[in-house]
């Protein structure tokens, strides 16, 4: 049997295949934020409460409407999305001219409210998800045994990553929206409507948390704590990659996946702080990120 | 008005001889017996424990009739939040305003710990059913509490054995990377290898992880025929999903569960659980008196009972009849009237209780059920065998415990 340092080539494989599955997790996450950060320069720390939030709407509308798997991925993130619409309206507007501190705080409060309301309406252990029947099983991969689901994961989480990549770096809106942050009078001038942008933006951000919330469903524990534990390691990740740029965040989200996966094998005890170390390492090397060019 | 000492005096003498005559006349304090329901109410571990146990220790306390020798008995209960300084502060305010004789449930060690240091200072008196760690009857014994359902020694010692016994000789441990985690890998692996049996190979994870695929494939790949779980509540549910999820008990292995609770099994569903052996310390289903009892639950609950929530309305029991017979609901007198008393009924078989505190009784080698074999949402474990009382917990001779070598 071939090994790679120490270890049998086919667990390798497979270490580096579920790298790439969580990787893609992160990526969606801190691409969110990256959104949000980017254009609109708001810290958005209720982003792991909106992932929450999305699971959780997944996981009530089967309860006590049907609704099933295919919709709650359709529907949740325009709901949630639409929550994080009415937020920005209401409250994250009256501050954006203020200095970020005041955006990070804030929406820390929302998500510590958020999370604490559904702890008081449904504990913290939480309930499981099914995973959809279409998507049981598994496939077998040679090297190693891939339930559906998680390959499923991976192929979504790829294909709305690189859809909003391309919208936003590719397309007429993204460039109206990437000039309306730049340069709100201007833009304005020339007759868009800048907040409305900014809203949909937010909302957008909102949304794809929402989505992976919904992904998540099936494979966590599906409690009001899930998202306060990984917005941390996302966090890390979005300034690993460079605050603000969308494509750093996709790659460095699965560049870290591959590494924790690498550290579950080689030195499982640091899975939960490998991330941070290179947080450190990158921050002393190079402050504004991998893929950052605001210094 | 001004302080003179023969009034301070005098007051110490009237407060000296009410404590003198309460005792001299042996009575219930204050003429009720006062039961304190201590549990995580809320949390993690509601479940196992929780409203139910509540439940189980008014059921005993109906039984009696509602009072002792014509004393009343009361029931107050509260949220310990899995948080041993809440446990503490709430036993101190029931100690000084409520007058507890008796607390009762209690599930996390940590709590468990502080509030038997508490009521060791005040005298009092706990019966811990929830907890797990085998280390509150033996370095944390105090002659002011008794462990009634189970701890880690069986567990480790009943499941490990057992798996070893029916050829289960090549183990790999997943294991949560703190104290508890690592007393249990280290029990197992002493039984594992004093069997015959061998450990192949380990992960420590950290606590706690939702992801558990990386550690499952390491299992995968490891060639053991046995993957040993130390771990609890969160992450064990995770590992045995997940293990279902990457089909390891189709590929030949399989789990062994060191902490599992039926509340456990029944969340996670047969499909996932099916084969899994586990050690119990009761079974709803295990004979005509079990059942009969568990049915009466049912009816009150809606579910049926954990070994911890059987366990409360057990213990409680036993503690009732003991004041009865003592005519006194004083701790040490009590806890001794308890001693003397063997313990048989639907839930204990060949029960006593130890002077370490601990009650040892008969435990259970239980296996998960398949969907096929199971007839009924509560129908979930077979019991494969008995382990002996007297051989199930950890001897007398091995104790550390201060009571026992007295």
């Amino acid at each position: 049997m071939t090994m790679i340092l120490g270890v049998p080539l086919a667990v390798f494989m497979g270490q580096l295949m579920l790298g790439l599955i969580n990787g893609a997790f992160y990526a969606l996450l801190s691409l969110g934020l990256a959104v949000i950060f980017g254009l609109l320069k708001i810290i958005n720390f209720a982003h792991g409460a909106q992932y929450m939030l999305g699971a959780f709407a997944a996981l009530l509308g089967l309860q006590y409407l049907g609704l099933n798997y295919w919709l709650a991925l359709l529907l949740v993130p325009l709901v949630v999305g639409g929550l994080g619409m009415l937020i920005e309206r209401t409250i994250l507007r009256r501050i954006a001219h203020l200095d970020h501190l005041y955006g990070l705080l804030l929406t820390y409060g929302l998500a510590l409210i958020f999370e604490g309301a559904l702890i008081n309406l449904f504990g913290v252990s939480g309930a499981s998800y099914p995973v959809p029947e279409a998507l049981q099983g598994g496939l077998n991969l040679g090297f190693m045994f891939l339930p559906t689901y998680r390959g499923w994961v991976l192929v979504a989480a790829l294909v709305v990553c690189l859809a909003t990549w391309f919208i936003i770096e590719r397309t007429r809106l993204g460039a109206y929206l990437r000039a309306g942050t730049e340069n709100p009078a201007l833009m304005q001038a020339f007759g868009v409507n800048v907040p409305q942008l900014i809203t949909l933006t937010y909302g957008f951000g909102v949304a794809l948390a929402a989505f992976a919330g919904v992904l998540a469903a099936p494979l966590y524990p599906v409690s009001p704590t899930m998202g306060s534990s990984l917005l941390i390691v996302v966090f890390a990740v979005v300034v690993i990659g460079g605050m603000g740029s969308i494509l750093g965040a996709i790659l460095t989200g699965l560049g870290m996946g591959l590494v924790e996966g690498l550290t579950k094998v080689y030195y499982p005890e640091a899975a939960n702080t490998v991330i941070f170390l290179v947080m450190i390492l990158v921050l002393m090397l190079r402050p504004a990120g991998l893929f950052g060019k605001e210094a | 008005m001004t302080f003179n000492n023969s009034t301070l005096a005098g007051t110490l003498a009237i407060a000296a001889t009410a404590l003198a005559t309460g005792t001299a006349q042996a009575q219930m304090s204050d003429d009720a017996v006062r039961i304190g329901y201590l549990a995580d109410m809320s949390g993690t571990y509601r479940d196992l424990a929780g409203p139910g146990g509540l439940e189980a220790l008014k059921m005993a306390v109906e039984d009696v009739g509602g009072e002792v020798n014509g004393a009343p008995i009361e029931v107050f209960s509260a949220d310990d939040r899995n948080s041993a300084d809440v446990g503490a502060n709430t036993v101190r305010g029931w100690i000084d305003q409520r007058n507890v004789d008796l607390v009762a449930g209690m599930v996390a060690s940590s709590v468990s710990i502080a509030v038997t240091k508490v009521l060791e200072e005040a005298n009092g008196l706990a019966i811990i059913s929830g907890s797990a760690a085998s280390s509150i009857t033996n370095e944390h014994c105090t002659p002011n509490h008794i462990h009634w359902v189970y701890d880690t020694y069986p567990l480790a010692h009943g499941t490990a054995k057992a798996v070893v016994e029916q050829g289960g000789d090549q183990w790999f441990m997943l294991t949560a990377d703190y104290a508890f985690g690592h007393a249990l890998e280290g029990d197992v692996t002493r039984v594992v290898e004093e069997n015959g049996g061998e450990v192949v190979g380990g992960v420590r994870h950290p606590f706690p992880t939702s992801d558990f695929s990386s550690y499952i494939l390491q299992a995968q790949g490891s060639g053991a025929d046995i993957v040993g779980l130390a771990n609890a509540g969160a992450d064990t549910v995770n590992a045995i999903k997940t293990a279902s999820q990457f089909g390891l008990t189709q590929t030949g292995q399989q789990l062994a569960g060191l902490l599992i609770f039926l509340n456990d099994v029944h969340a996670m569903g047969l499909e996932a659980t099916q084969g899994l052996l586990l050690t119990t310390g009761w079974y709803w289903d295990m004979d005509e008196r079990s059942r009969e009892w568990a049915e009466r639950y049912f009816e009150r609950v809606g579910r049926m009972p954990t070994m911890v929530q059987a366990g409360v309305y057990s213990s409680t029991l036993h503690y009732l009849e003991a004041v009865a017979a003592a005519g006194t609901d004083e701790a040490e007198a009590v806890r001794a009237q308890m001693a003397e008393t063997p313990v048989e009924d639907f839930f204990a078989r060949n029960g006593r209780i130890r002077e370490d505190g601990r009650m040892v009784h008969d435990m259970y080698l239980a296996e998960v059920k398949s969907p096929q074999a199971s007839s009924g949402e509560w129908d979930l474990y077979e019991i494969k065998s008995t382990i002996p009382a007297e051989e199930a917990y950890r001897p007398l001779s091995e104790s550390q415990c201060d009571l026992v070598n007295q």
